[in-house]
């Protein structure tokens, strides 16, 4: 007996929660086949605003996690999407217009990223920090300190990895973000906030919004409590006017070569030089 | 309480030879600027001219771009690590020889107390050459892949506060790193610069490896937006800086920004109070407070805010203001007359906000610029003696009740260079170290600098760090980030 399909509403993923856009509007998603696939919501200004503070309030409390705890939580994404893998199977297929195979790599290698990066939660210290033998009697030590609020402009394609790649990294130095799903491609990153929302991660430390880049885009420039931004989704116009806008609070603004590096992580973190002195 | 004066103990300044005049160093020669311009530089002690130095504009810079990259692609690149580094050596073995006359000289043109150029300026720049020489030929291991390559040509400009530190800061690890330089020193001291390049002659660097352009901020500006440079490094203010990541937004140059602050001083109540005197005079007067990791936000405990102000007043009149080259001065003078009507304009706007001044008794020269060590108490978050840096001898100071507060307090600004602790608790030492929005802490001690300490801020204090591994990083290409 056929039944009618009961399709998914996207929407966007804001401290913890999915709501529509405050503005009302939707845009229209077509697949590869151009037939209809979802009307997601075009995020406003004010959307923006409301991440940056969900994003803001949940920081610290993600920073202070113990690096194991944020590792386990990364390792509980990946093992939420294995088990909705032909769900992502099936959104990449028909949005990319890609075989089902090359669609299942891509899933596959979006999962082992989170498990690559869940492992580094807590050694990038042992690896980036030091004890610097500073001439006098001062213990002096440089640790990695999560940034802050970082937004990520996800490549289009690959769609589901190009949002992993870009987030993974961000999460495990402990910063929270505010990802904004490719323009064109921009269904498996809210389906992947739906994995987020069920993986144990505190609500707002993750911030999805789905939309116009141009619109954005000066928005996320000038906003004083976004502290990094991942310029893998922007062309260069785009990248060159966000660094001129992001200079009014100096933000941290990187583009990274493709595949995983702990350099992704490291260069959301600020490090901290601690000198106390030895003696009695 | 009998008197024991401390008599006069004058460095001499025979050591000195300053030249009536410099040229620009570029391709390894002092030459004359193109425009044959030139400025003046004096004594900010007795307003006496020391030299007069080249003005270097557009084209100059050109000069010493196009050396700088020549040196770097047919000589430095080219150049085994090894010696690079023993020319390194080199230069820090030749500046310790010399240290004495470049600590009179910095003090000349600065007016910072001979006992600080001569005990911290001059020994660290030399120990940061040295400390860098070692890395040239190791940075395989230094944990940023294992063939990190250097930049190129680095564009760098200094400011006026560690003269001859600062120019070691950018020069060594440039140099370790592989890059060939033009460095701008800041317009009111350019002196201790072009003494480094006769060093650089002596050591028989390469030419064109290190180019040094004398000059203002037009000059930097012309550095800065060179269409040959790879890099920008620069210390300075917040607002220069961001004009410097505005105007290299739609390039591929990368930069380093080591720019100002406001750090706060944490006093709890279990701190070893007389200690903590100690380290907050240090923090604020050290180099009459002309440094952006000066501690110039006094936060104290509620409960001992009395003791504390009590005998920080009773060592402050203890200070000696005055003469540079006197060997007991513990305050020099003021860099410039622009910067002392920066502090006395800043400054008034404490009195304004209904924030209460006191100054020892102290009696100032009568030539050159100077201003009192000075404390504000009754300051509240939102003065604007409490938010700017004011960049000379001025103390704001602020209570709090409960480490949550003070922590709130400290980290309540846009600037996030550098913090102090004061407190003989480990663990409560240790937890506020966490919590403090800071690049560098100290804790039980106060402004310590180390060639293997990386420095530099978060937020709007810059980009990156210098010194340590960590500064080395700036320096060299990376295999993960694009640069466009």
């Amino acid at each position: 007996m056929s039944s009618l399909d009961v399709n998914k509403t996207y929407k966007l993923f804001i401290g913890g929660a999915f709501p529509r856009s405050e503005s009302g509007r939707v845009y229209e998603i077509k697949g590869a086949n151009k037939k209809f696939l979802a009307n997601p919501a075009l995020a406003s200004r004010k959307d923006l605003r409301d991440a940056v503070v969900a994003a803001k309030s949940a920081q610290s409390g993600w920073a202070n996690a113990t690096a194991f705890n944020r590792g386990q939580i990364l390792y509980r994404i990946a093992e939420i999407m294995q088990g909705r893998s032909e769900q992502f199977v099936e959104e990449i297929c028909a949005l990319e217009g890609v075989t089902t195979k090359a669609a299942k790599i891509q899933v596959v290698e979006a999962i082992d990223t989170w498990v690559w990066y869940s492992g580094w939660c807590d050694k990038l210290s042992s690896v980036s920090g030091s004890q610097n033998q500073v001439s006098g009697p001062f213990y002096n030590f440089t640790t990695p300190e999560a940034l802050g609020v970082i937004a990520l402009f996800a490549e289009g394609k690959p769609s589901l990895l190009g949002a992993v790649r870009t987030l993974a990294p961000v999460l495990a130095g402990g910063n929270s973000a505010i990802l904004i799903a490719s323009e064109s491609y921009p269904l498996p990153a809210i389906t992947l906030g739906e994995v987020i929302a069920t993986s144990d991660v505190p609500g707002g430390v993750v911030n999805i919004l789905t939309g116009k880049t141009s619109e954005l885009l000066p928005w996320i420039g000038s906003h004083m409590e976004i502290d990094g931004v991942d310029v893998a989704g922007l062309n260069k116009k785009q990248e060159d006017e966000i660094k001129l806008v992001g200079a009014d609070n100096l933000k941290r603004i990187s583009r990274f070569a493709l595949g995983n590096h702990p350099e992704r992580i490291l260069s959301f973190m600020e490090h901290k030089t601690i000198w106390h002195p030895i003696g009695i | 309480m009998s008197d024991f004066e401390y008599a006069n103990a004058p460095e001499s300044k025979a050591v000195a030879n300053i030249s009536p005049n410099y040229g620009l160093f570029i391709g390894g020669k002092f030459v004359d600027p193109k425009k044959g311009k030139s400025f003046s530089t004096i004594n900010p002690a007795t307003e006496e001219l020391l030299s007069k130095v080249g003005y270097g504009d557009k084209s100059d810079i050109d000069a010493a771009v196009r050396s700088a990259r020549a040196a770097y692609t047919k000589v430095w690149s080219k150049m085994p690590a090894k010696e690079r580094g023993k020319y390194l050596y080199r230069i820090a073995r030749i500046m310790q020889e010399r240290a004495r006359e470049f600590a009179v000289v910095e003090t000349l043109d600065n007016g910072k107390p001979i006992r600080e150029s001569r005990d911290t300026d001059i020994p660290l720049a030399a120990a940061h050459f040295f400390y860098h020489a070692g890395w040239a030929d190791k940075l395989d291991y230094a944990g940023f892949g294992s063939k990190p390559k250097p930049l190129g040509v680095v564009g760098q400009i200094i400011p006026w506060n560690f003269p001859l530190l600062m120019l070691a800061w950018k020069i060594a690890p440039a140099l370790a790193a592989g890059n060939t330089v033009v460095l701008k020193p800041a317009e009111t001291t350019p002196l201790t610069a072009l003494l480094f390049a006769e060093v650089c002659q002596q050591a028989g660097l390469p030419d064109g490896v290190v180019n040094i352009v004398t000059g203002d901020g037009i000059t930097g500006a012309a550095l800065v937006n060179h269409p040959d440079i790879n890099k920008v490094a620069f210390t300075g203010s917040t607002e220069v800086g961001k004009a410097i990541a505005r105007s290299i937004s739609a390039t591929k140059k990368t930069a380093t920004l080591e720019l100002g602050g406001k750090a706060a001083n944490l006093v709890f109540e279990d701190a070893a109070i007389d200690e903590a005197v100690e380290g907050i005079i240090n923090g604020i007067f050290f180099n009459q407070g002309h440094v952006c990791c000066a501690g110039s936000r006094l936060i104290i405990q509620e409960n001992v805010a009395d003791e504390v102000l009590e005998k920080l007043k009773k060592r402050m009149s203890l200070i000696r203001v005055g003469d540079p080259m006197d060997k007991n001065t513990d305050l020099g003078a003021i860099n410039s007359k622009e910067q002392l009507n920066k502090i006395e304009e800043i400054s008034k706007t404490g009195d304004a906000e209904g924030a209460n001044r006191w100054s020892p008794d102290v009696k100032l020269p009568t030539k050159g610029f100077w201003y009192p060590p000075t404390i504000f108490t009754g300051v509240t978050q939102s003065h604007r003696i409490a938010r700017e840096e004011i960049f000379g001898p001025v103390l704001s100071v602020l209570t709090f009740r409960t480490p949550a507060e003070a922590i709130e307090k400290a980290n309540n600004t846009m600037y996030g260079l550098s913090a102090g602790i004061w407190s003989d608790k480990g663990a409560k030492v240790l937890w506020a170290a966490k919590q403090l929005k800071a690049g560098v802490i100290w804790s039980n001690t106060f402004n310590k600098f180390d060639p293997a300490s990386p420095f530099g801020g978060y937020k709007e204090s810059g980009w990156g760090r210098e010194g340590g591994r960590h500064g080395l990083a700036g320096y060299l290409t990376s295999d993960s980030k694009v640069n466009k």
